[in-house]
């Protein structure tokens, strides 16, 4: 499925879209860091959680929860939070 | 005051110079200085728009340097370089928790303080970090393993508090310290936490809080109460150390038996006016009778500003039995800004130099143990830490 990555994780994936696999969104972070060595632990802590300031919506729909199922047809977007300073 | 000034060794190796590394809220930048400190080379940025909260050159070879670098959005990482930053690589395993089995998990938000191992260890490294964690490398900063001893600890969880228990920019494990004599010999401090120390390696740790104050109304005999912002060994004495405390300045004198050691509270003999309130400690490479503090405001709100709006350094060149202001080309007034823990430093020149960042975004250099201030750059983004080491 595309992955939109924003321009402050292009460091690891060169480029957006990018294509990546996973029956949950976490699956999907693995399948991410197993082509991309270090994007996942920018993305998700230690604790297999969201950081607090990225966010993830599948197919428009804005999650937290890393087993969260995918659909091969979803389209899923990292994104910033928007935030100043 | 004493009269008689000990003799000052010149660096033991060959340098071609030094490098000032600062790290800032937005980036990292280095200057490249003649040999004589007059002429500065600027480098950078280096990460612009990252948090970086620290640069530090390896001395036991001279040219690796290590970036504990985040983003706002992003998570933390460690990035190395060989070639003083022409290319950059990440370390491929940074600093992370372990699940602790039986304690509430936690996540590292950045590293904070990173320290060089001991010289019969290359490729040693410590990390502390926010919240307060502390991790060793063996690979030169690649990979990063956590000391359970101290992250995974059900004696040290309740001293460390939670994210809420500390300052607003999170709670720190910092001033990690490796005595030059013994490899195995450790310290660190950590805001709210206290004062640790460890003679195996990291294996088993005691507290070294004797003679500490806590603020007013709160048990001192509570480690988790304890706030020590800065502490420094001194290179030239190493049974000698100085700590900046959030409740004044402190000098220890270690008596060979670490449950009889005492922090005397040397800040008492600070101008009343001035107090003894701060965040950097900086010791003389070859006297540890003196010592730098940059004392700032902490009434009321704390607004962590320099006092009256005269920023000022203060010495003591007696162990802090006496101390001296040294404020001639800084500012005189309205110049409301401090100095962070971590930005304030010394060469190990015969007659060192001192280097400051601010929370302005200044830098400035010291000439004659900070006789004579003098600013090397303005408009940078807020400086979290600087460091100066000789160039291999």
């Amino acid at each position: 499925m595309n992955v939109l990555v924003p321009g402050a994780l292009h460091h690891y994936t060169r480029r957006s879209p990018v294509q990546a696999e996973g029956a949950t969104l976490g699956e999907l972070f693995d399948d991410l860091e197993r082509q991309f060595p270090g994007l996942a632990f920018r993305v998700v802590d230690e604790r297999r959680q969201l950081r607090p300031n990225m966010r993830v919506f599948v197919s428009g729909l804005g999650v937290r929860d890393l087993a969260h199922p995918l659909r091969p047809d979803d389209e899923v977007a990292l994104v910033l939070a928007l935030s100043g300073g | 005051m004493s009269s008689a000034r000990p003799s000052r060794r010149a660096p033991a190796t060959a340098s071609s110079g030094l490098v000032l590394l600062v790290a800032t809220r937005k980036g990292a930048w280095l200057w490249h200085g003649d040999s004589r400190r007059k002429t500065w080379r600027v480098d950078g940025p280096h990460f612009l728009g990252h948090v970086v909260s620290q640069l530090a050159l390896d001395p036991r070879d001279g040219r690796t340097l290590l970036a504990a670098v985040k983003t706002g959005h992003l998570g933390p990482t460690i990035f190395r370089s060989t070639d003083f930053g022409r290319r950059w690589t990440e370390a491929s395993k940074p600093p992370a928790f372990a699940n602790a089995p039986g304690l509430p998990a936690r996540a590292v938000d950045h590293s904070f303080w990173l320290t060089p191992g001991h010289p019969s260890q290359p490729g040693r490294w410590y990390a502390g970090t926010s919240p307060q964690g502390l991790f060793r490398s063996d690979d030169g900063g690649d990979t990063w393993l956590p000391l359970a001893s101290v992250n995974d600890s059900a004696s040290f969880r309740p001293w460390m508090g939670t994210q809420q228990d500390g300052t607003p920019d999170g709670p720190k494990l910092h001033s990690v310290i490796v005595d030059p004599r013994d490899p195995d010999h450790l310290m660190f401090g950590m805001s709210g936490g206290g004062v640790h120390e460890s003679f195996d390696g990291g294996a088993r740790w005691h507290t070294l809080i004797g003679g500490l104050e806590v603020v007013d109304g709160l048990d001192p005999a509570e480690v988790s109460f304890h706030d020590p912002h800065c502490i420094r060994q001194c290179p030239s004495r190493p049974d000698r150390y100085y700590q900046q405390n959030h409740c004044g300045i402190y000098r220890l004198d270690r008596t060979g038996d670490p449950a009889a050691d005492r922090w005397q509270r040397i800040g008492r003999r600070m101008p009343k006016r001035v107090g003894d309130s701060g965040f950097p400690m900086v010791v003389h490479p070859h006297d540890a009778d003196c010592a730098w503090v940059f004392p700032m405001d902490s009434q009321t709100v704390w607004p962590r500003t320099a006092i009256g709006g005269k920023p000022a350094a203060y010495m003591t060149r007696n162990g802090g039995r006496s101390w001296q202001r040294l404020d001639q080309g800084l500012p005189a007034e309205q110049a409301w800004w401090t100095v962070k823990r971590q930005a304030m430093t010394c060469d190990s020149r015969p007659t060192p130099a001192l280097y400051l960042g601010t929370t302005s975004g200044e830098v400035w250099i010291g000439h004659d143990e900070g006789a004579r201030w003098k600013p090397l750059a303005r408009h940078l983004p807020e400086v979290y830490a600087v460091d100066v080491a000789e160039r291999a």
